[in-house]
């Protein structure tokens, strides 16, 4: 799959960079004025949280802020990448997106055992890492590897899908031994292997982690047109180009979800039993 | 794993300590239990009864002491192997989704001669006739079975495997009176049609008495006293079980 010359406009659209290229008209710039007066819009939002009481006024204010700043640093940062571009500073940023996305999915998982931050961490690490080299290497093929411009926005998406893959995978699997824990414990007493005895579990956690994925691919541009899509035309792409790209990003999210989904539960499952295949008694270990 | 009916104690447990949240649920366990014949354990709720027998087919290891079957420890077998040999019945059933010959071919795929037995016609009836039940049992969804039609599928499951040992951890404490008797006269007739070696934790005392031949009293944990069936009821030696029976009689 080729996509030519668009890879340029994806790398606008990744880096949300102002400057328009030849195929569309430039894009509006946004100045701190016109800033400014779309926090107006926020107003309107406190101002219904006060009328009805909420408490959700302050809630706003604070998020607000956060969201400038945050965004600001992100985009500083994003600056100073795509201007140092060195490969092992774009795979030192890839790193901390990972941690951050390990520490998000993981503190979601309720009751949570300590184990389940590693299994996370290496889950994503390989379900990410490999769908962004085939991505990279085979699909896309930018004229450096390790352009940020690619690798940040697309690496982004992948980590918080696996994310969010993850840490389904884990709560079910969590909540499905627990409600089946006679279930199981009466495959052990038969005589079964714990992967036997845990296999109604193991696929009920695999297919709630995988459903977002699947109403995904079935829901994408009738529901919502996809942030990275929106993004590109806006940076004055051609829709038509857009949406290729969005076809490959849809699939390659599907691709990373079963990855990194597949290796938590095989592997947080293990968790769940003793060396002489007996059940762990209840309780965080 | 041989070792004939009568022909030493089937388990022997050697001052065996569990340990459970900082408590000693069995607290210096030593008892033998033989082969070939019924057992009854008994004793008051708490007491270790389900613990014990949980040790058994090594559902749990004990913090210290030693479990051995047939003269082996139970460590030395593998864990698999010794469960399709000791099958355990769960106090309160556990079917497994689907119908009742689901649930049966499930546990047949499990024992070690499996492929062989399942490949025999007529497997599923002849296993529904040993625990009683018709035929026609096999089509029936067994999530929608009494609590006895359960239990008496749960055994049927533990028989497809092929045990020598059957664990029943208060099999009919769920039943009423008559489903509970006919569900033991089952499990007596297996004991003695088949040698079945049976370890049965009640405390219905009079279960106990009409159906096993051995008996253990447990207490907090530690073994009161253990011995004949008959001699026990008649003749106790310990005053803990006099009070145990004749308060719980
Ligand atoms: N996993 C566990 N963690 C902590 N305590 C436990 C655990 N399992 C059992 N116990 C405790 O060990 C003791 C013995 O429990 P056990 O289930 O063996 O008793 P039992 O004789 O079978 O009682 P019952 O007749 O009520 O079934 C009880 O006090 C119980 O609360
Ligand atoms: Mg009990």
């Amino acid at each position: 799959m080729t996509l030519g010359p668009g890879l340029t406009l994806l790398a606008q659209a990744g880096a949300g960079a102002g400057a328009g290229a030849g195929a569309g008209t430039p894009p509006v710039d946004v100045s701190w004025v016109e800033l400014g007066l779309a926090a107006g819009l926020v107003l309107v939002a406190m101002g219904v949280s006060s009328w009805q009481r909420l408490g959700l006024t302050r809630g706003f204010a604070v998020g607000a802020v956060r969201a400038v700043v945050q965004l600001l640093g992100v985009g500083y940062v994003l600056v100073y990448l795509f201007a140092a571009n060195r490969w092992w500073l774009v795979l030192l940023a890839l790193l901390v997106m990972l941690a951050a996305a390990t520490k998000t999915s993981t503190d979601r998982v309720k009751e949570r055992r300590r184990t389940i931050v590693p299994i996370a961490g290496v889950a994503m690490l390989v379900g990410a890492g490999v769908t962004l080299a085939y991505v990279d290497a085979i699909v896309l093929r930018p004229g450096e590897w390790y352009d940020p411009r690619y690798l940040v926005p697309i690496f982004g998406m992948i980590a918080g899908n696996a994310m969010n893959g993850a840490a389904l995978a884990a709560e079910r699997l969590q909540s499905e031994m627990e409600a089946r824990r006679g279930e199981v414990e009466a495959y052990l007493a038969l005589g079964a292997a714990p992967a036997r005895a845990s296999a109604e579990p193991v696929r009920r956690a695999l297919t709630a982690a995988l459903i977002p994925s699947v109403n995904g691919l079935a829901v994408v541009g009738l529901v919502a047109l996809p942030g990275m899509m929106t993004g590109q035309i806006l940076a004055g792409s051609s829709p038509l180009l857009a949406v290729r790209y969005q076809i490959v990003v849809a699939f390659m999210l599907a691709g990373a979800v079963a990855i990194t989904s597949a290796i938590v539960v095989l592997w947080y499952r293990r968790t769940f039993f003793t060396a002489a295949e007996q059940l762990v008694a209840r309780g965080p270990g | 794993m041989g070792g004939a009916a009568g022909v030493g104690p089937a388990f022997e447990l050697v001052d065996v300590v569990e340990e459970r949240g900082g408590s000693r649920v069995l607290d210096g366990v030593s008892v033998t239990l033989p082969a070939g014949g019924i057992t009854a354990v008994m004793g008051p709720s708490g007491a270790g009864k389900t613990s014990l027998l949980r040790l058994l087919n090594r559902l749990d290891d004990p913090s210290s002491g030693e479990v051995r079957f047939l003269g082996r420890p139970v460590r030395d077998y593998p864990v698999r192997e010794l469960r399709c040999a000791v099958g355990f019945v769960f106090q309160t059933p556990v079917m497994f989704p689907g119908t009742v010959a689901d649930n049966l071919r499930r546990a047949v795929e499990l024992s070690p001669s499996g492929a062989a037995a399942g490949a025999a016609a007529g497997w599923i009836e002849r296993l529904l006739e040993a625990v009683e039940l018709d035929g026609d049992y096999g089509a029936r969804d067994a999530d929608r079975l009494s609590g006895g039609e359960k239990q008496r599928v749960a055994l049927a499951r533990a028989l497809a495997t092929g045990p020598q040992v059957l664990l029943l951890d208060e099999p009919t404490s769920a039943l009423d009176p008559e489903v509970a008797e006919r569900l033991l006269a089952t499990v007596s007739r297996l004991n003695a049609e088949r040698g079945h070696t049976v370890v049965m934790v009640t405390h219905r005392l009079a279960e106990a008495r009409q159906h096993s031949a051995f008996a253990v009293m447990l207490e907090a944990g530690r073994v009161v006293e253990s011995g004949a069936t008959t001699e026990l009821f008649e003749r106790p030696r310990q005053a803990r079980t006099r009070a145990y029976l004749s308060s719980a009689g």
